[in-house]
């Protein structure tokens, strides 16, 4: 029901909505809550476990019952809570955990089975037979019990990530915050305000407080518009920080209007990584419900709550109130719904010596036994001095005291301390560095006190930064007085609900302390309660307080569970923001990528690399076709290959050659200015780290290549040489792969196509195999190589990467003019197989330089790095498996990589395994497939048949065990 | 000979305009880095100075102005855009052309620092980052260099070959803050 004139909502916007496919109006500034409250609907949910009908309970992100699930399709985000769903135009929400319907739920039937039910229902009940629980039992209960669900589709809603950056994080914005934020900013802090609610208030958005003489909205809003107009204060509404990490980083999920979520290109949130140097905790409190028979009908609400939509949403939860409370805020309540016009049926007070100068039909020292109605409240049943009261109402407020909201403090593992004055866990000190708690939080329970508490504290945490402390008084307001009596639970029965969201009674935890399940840790798990959404926010004091007393023991040495990130349910959407599709990693293109693409080469990704993996022509269907050309081309005439992604690293100063004899396993302080060696670089730990060519450019310059796998590796590994194995050596090291576009030209026409384009043409004598040197391309000062990796008379040119499109067009197409062309990976690859070079799925971390035949290389004039370890005995046993070509002789001509090695007569079992396949290919050059491998004594074992046995693709060959060079072995074609 | 076409890192994907928010390329002219060998980076700043005009930057820092800039680069290493570098340079550090390594783009506008609050996770409050300072950070998952030029202009570098993921991730965190105009943060 509607209020008139009450409340901070919009009238002059209406809003219209829909609820279980129902229209509904609200107004702007409605919650879904409030406005199904106000459009008198009060059942919005069923629970988790029985299926019992239930209501809206809080008015905050605590609330346990009303979950709901918003939008349709692949954008459904379930399990939100009513409270804190902002109603807007076109909003479609639906309730959860029903079946067919909310009104008519045929799994409500659980409630009727109940007693059988219980805590460790399903632990003493789905034993056996072991094999039923993941495939029956869970998959029956899951759907049974539980939330809302996801939509099954891929998530479209986008989310964003970003990161901010303070002196001092105020968390909470009512009272306390404000004032916080408003001391450590006039002192001269940075501040960021950050506030989970649509607006700044806090409390003081829910309660008829003056504050400064001020009604309080009024107050929240002088001191907002100071705090806007301050430049180092940054307001976030809507922000609710989950989670505290180390170095003073919080997490921060932000959900944007819904007017501006709704935008093209809005994020529908954003996932906050804020840092700030110190923090103020000012997160408030949230009010505990008592436990007594059937308080968990819709129509059970907190009395803050009610005073909440009363004040702040002019909506009434009913006609007909009954207030029961354990302390002054009860009375608080009764004045509220008075003063706006709802009936007020009697106001139960806990206390036995309370007074009361209301006029109310007034229950000192009585308490709420019963509740009655189907579904939803009807009656209140009493017990008072003189015996049991029933009392007609649709609506209960109840008030057990409050609990401050510690949570953030506890995320890094402190556990709150029971107060007994105040009843209440309260943070402990230095819980998390830097931070600082205040208001409600800390336990201040009156207004005046959490305004005094925030100034205190936002001044302190400007202070320890060295800022001057300002000059400010807190305001006056209510020094209105706590006064709690302690009072858990009320006998009685029927079943008195601890926590709602989970379905937890007093009975589950009494029955756990029965069963011995008697820590506070053992109860929550026996019987799930503070557990899922709901992180404790609701039941945890209570649950303890019921604990502690069947175990016999106080509050104090019960002690309580300590609370996790995050404070409220963050979508992983959000915290994966920016992950999606091409988000996951960035792109690398090489400058030939568009002349690649318009050539139709479908591209693979190699690293973070994209590289054309073949060049298919019209009449080519299948990639073999266009390979074995390839090949061909480049056996045959000339081909044109993109070769930047290999790392280049220039390495220059006058210890370049010691530290390049001192990385790589051969010598290069020898090599001659002009001239370009194949080196091997080994790991510390004696194994293959990686290959590649290095170029004496001048007397202390080089370059070197790495592979396009290890590039990082590569330079990484150089780093740390030169910064910690040899730091007093001169030599500098930086990388050039993005400087330089590179491009293999090779086949036998390799030198009359680069003839036709060099400012001065080469010839053999002046650039043999292994030269380098400068060369000019139509005035473009270029690099040339004469190195192979095809076993062809070969080039690779380096031109400054502003010229590697045009390069690569012109190259194409004089090889094409030459009956040659452009070739990719699949060919590269053919390529080097044919002629036993090895790539990355050979030296893939396990091998040594003995097992791919290049002990040779290991330098016996120097010592580098890996040279201990490799030289082990172990490291250098013919036993090790070693690398060999591989030649399918049977019936079977299929070799895959990745396939194991097996004596011809053995059983294909670990126990017998020999080896393994690392590369196989068809070679068009040899007419047939042929394969590279690593095989126990395999260069002893020549000519010998062995089994070729892939377990997982079902493949057997028999395979000749072969040289490892198979085309061109005396190398003649490279120096031709 | 066919003379060759110049491509520049970010050709065809800028520049970008969302609201006031603009994304430029800078072809920065040369490039070069700048090593100084062991005990020369006074000697190099001596001849960085006479030669061009700019220091040597400290940590974090740049030197000089739009025609002739030093840039700190990380360990022992900055950049000199610019110039063609001196000969007297060579004798104090290792000179390396990285004209071409680097796609440079400039992010202008009022809430350029929002956009890349969504890019990079440095502190760059005007307290803390001012005109001048540099940092090399992460930008969208890219080892890149991030500087401020001006009150709202600043420079963003990655490797060439990530230029069109640079543009594509800026977009999107441009249009995002764009969309957010008028919100309270």
């Amino acid at each position: 029901m509607r209020l008139e004139g009450k409340g901070l909502i919009d009238r002059a916007r209406p809003v219209s909505f829909h609820f279980d496919g129902r229209r509904y109006e609200g107004f702007a500034g409605d919650t879904l809550a409030s406005a199904l409250l106000a459009n008198g609907v009060r059942m919005v949910a069923r629970s988790f476990k029985y299926h019992r009908p239930r209501g809206v309970m809080t008015a905050g992100s605590e609330e346990p019952n009303a979950l709901v699930t918003v939008g349709r399709g692949a954008a459904q985000e379930p399990n939100l809570r009513a409270t804190t769903v902002e109603v807007h135009e076109g909003l479609w929400a639906q309730s959860q955990n029903r079946w067919p319907t909310l009104g008519l739920d045929l799994l409500a039937v659980n409630d009727v089975f109940a007693p059988f039910l219980g805590a460790g229902f399903y632990y003493k009940t789905f034993m056996w037979p072991r094999a039923f629980w993941e495939r029956v039992y869970e998959p029956l209960i899951r759907r049974a019990a539980g939330l809302g669900a996801l939509s099954g589709d891929a998530c479209e809603d986008s989310y964003e990530r970003a990161h901010a950056h303070c002196d001092v994080l105020v968390i909470g914005a009512g009272p306390a915050g404000l004032m916080a934020a408003r001391a450590a900013a006039e002192a001269g802090a940075d501040v960021i305000l950050a506030e989970e609610d649509t607006r700044l208030g806090g409390r003081l958005l829910a309660e008829t407080e003056e504050v400064d003489g001020l009604a309080g909205v009024d107050w929240v809003d002088e001191i907002a518009a100071e705090l806007a107009a301050m430049p180092n204060v940054r307001i976030m509404t809507r922000t609710a920080v989950t989670g505290v990490y180390d170095g003073g980083t919080y997490g921060a999920l932000e959900r944007l209007a819904p007017d501006i979520a709704a935008r093209g290109h809005a994020p529908k949130g954003c996932f906050w990584r804020i840092v700030a140097r110190r923090t103020v905790l000012a997160a408030g409190a949230l009010e505990r419900a008592i436990a007594f028979p059937n308080n968990d009908r819709p129509g059970v609400m907190m009395a803050g709550a009610v005073r909440a939509y009363v004040n702040r949403w002019g909506a009434a939860p009913g006609q007909s109130t009954v207030v029961f409370g354990n302390n002054d805020s009860a009375h608080r309540t009764v004045a509220d719904l008075q003063a706006a016009g709802v009936h007020v049926a009697a106001l139960v007070d806990a206390r036995p010596y309370a007074r009361c100068d209301l006029d109310v039909p007034f229950y000192p020292g009585a308490q709420v036994c019963g509740t009655g109605g189907r579904r939803g409240l009807e009656a209140v049943t009493l017990a008072t001095t003189k015996g049991e009261d029933r009392i007609a109402a649709d609506c209960l407020a109840v008030s057990g005291g409050w609990n401050p909201t510690v949570h953030l403090a506890c995320h890094m593992g402190a556990r709150p301390t029971w107060d007994a004055a105040r009843q209440a866990f309260l943070p402990p000190a230095d819980a998390v560095p830097g931070m600082r708690v205040a208001g409600a939080a800390a336990g201040a329970f009156s207004t005046l006190a959490c305004l005094e508490s925030g100034l205190n504290e936002g001044a302190a945490a400007a202070v320890d930064l060295g800022f001057r402390a300002p000059d400010m008084a807190a305001p006056s307001a209510g020094k209105a007085t706590y006064d709690i009596f302690p009072l858990w639970q009320v006998p009685g029965r029927g079943r008195a609900w601890l926590d709602f969201q989970n379905d937890v009674t007093v009975k589950d935890v009494v029955q756990a302390a029965t069963e011995n399940f008697r820590s506070v840790e053992h109860m929550k798990r026996y019987t799930t309660q503070g557990m899922a959404p709901d992180q404790g926010k609701n039941s945890n004091v209570a649950a303890l307080a019921v604990l502690a007393e069947a175990s016999g023991q106080g509050i104090a040495e019960t002690g309580t569970t300590t609370f996790r990130p995050p404070y409220v349910p963050v979508p992983i959407a959000a915290m994966g923001a920016g992950g999606k599709g091409k988000g996951f990693a960035p792109e690398r293109r090489t400058t030939s990528h568009a002349e690649s693409i318009a050539r139709g080469a479908p591209m693979i990704e190699a690293g973070l690399w994209y590289r054309p993996s073949y060049f298919p022509q019209k009449a080519e269907t299948h990639w073999r076709q266009s390979c074995d050309r390839e090949v061909a081309m480049v056996r045959g005439s000339v081909g044109i290959c993109d070769v930047s992604t290999l790392g280049k690293i220039d390495v220059q100063g006058p210890d370049a050659a010691r530290f390049l004899d001192f990385v790589y396993t051969n010598m290069f302080s020898t090599l001659k200015v002009g001239r370009v060696r194949y080196g091997l670089m080994l790991r510390e730990d004696g194994h293959v780290m990686d290959d590649g060519t290095c170029a004496r450019l001048g007397e202390s310059h080089f370059i070197l290549t790495t592979t396009t796998a290890a590039a990082g590796q590569v330079m990484r590994h150089l780093e740390f040489v030169a910064q910690v194995l040899r730091p007093e050596w001169d030599v500098r090291i930086v990388s050039v792969t993005e400087q330089w576009a590179q491009f293999a030209v090779a086949g036998p026409q390799a030198r009359m196509l680069l003839n036709g384009m060099l400012d001065a043409p080469i010839d053999d004598a002046g650039f043999p195999y292994m030269a380098c040197g400068a060369v000019g391309l139509g005035g473009v000062a270029a690099r040339l190589f004469r190195i192979s990796f095809s076993g062809e008379h070969a080039y690779e040119i380096a031109v400054p990467a502003r010229y590697g499109a045009a390069l690569f067009g012109a190259l194409v197409k004089r090889a094409e003019d030459m009956g040659g062309g452009a070739y990719g990976l699949e060919a590269l690859n053919v390529l080097r197989i044919e002629k036993g070079f090895i790539t990355h799925a050979e030296i893939h971390g396990r091998v040594t330089a003995y097992d791919i035949g290049m002990q040779g290389m290991m330098s016996a004039k120097k010592d580098f790095v890996g040279k201990a370890a490799a030289t082990r005995p172990g490291l250098m046993d013919p036993e090790r498996e070693r690398m060999v070509g591989l030649k399918p002789v049977g019936a079977v001509k299929e070799l895959l990589a990745g396939a194991h090695i097996f004596d011809e007569h053995a059983e294909a079992v670990s126990d017998n395994d020999q080896g393994y396949v690392t590369s196989a290919c068809y070679s068009p050059t040899l007419g047939h497939v042929i394969g590279i491998g690593f095989l126990r004594r395999g260069p002893e074992r020549m000519g010998e048949r062995v089994r070729v046995v892939d377990h997982l693709r079902k493949s057997e060959t028999v395979c000749e065990v072969t040289p490892l060079v198979a085309f061109d072995p005396e190398g003649g074609r490279l120096r031709g | 000979m066919a003379d060759f076409k110049v491509q520049t890192a970010c050709a065809g994907l800028l520049p970008v305009t969302v609201g006031d928010l603009r994304l430029t390329e800078v072809v920065p002219g040369r490039v070069t880095s700048l090593a100084p060998y062991l005990g020369s980076a006074g000697a190099l700043s001596a001849a960085m100075q006479a030669a061009h005009g700019v220091a040597w930057p400290e940590a974090g820092r740049m030197t000089g102005q739009a025609a002739a800039r030093a840039l700190w680069f990380g360990r022992e290493m900055a950049l000199l855009i610019g110039p063609d570098p001196d000969e007297s340079l060579s004798a104090h550090a290792a000179l390396t052309d990285q004209s071409d390594a680097w796609a440079v783009v400039q992010l202008e506008g009022r809430q350029a620092v929002e956009v890349l609050a969504r890019l990079c996770p440095l502190d760059l409050r005007d307290t803390v980052f001012a005109p001048g300072h540099t940092a090399r950070t992460d930008v969208a998952h890219m080892a890149g260099s991030v500087s401020r030029v001006g009150p709202q202009t600043w420079q963003i570098m990655v490797f060439r070959s990530m230029a069109a993921t640079l543009v594509h991730e800026a977009e999107i965190a441009m249009a995002r803050v764009a969309a957010r105009q008028n919100s309270p943060t």
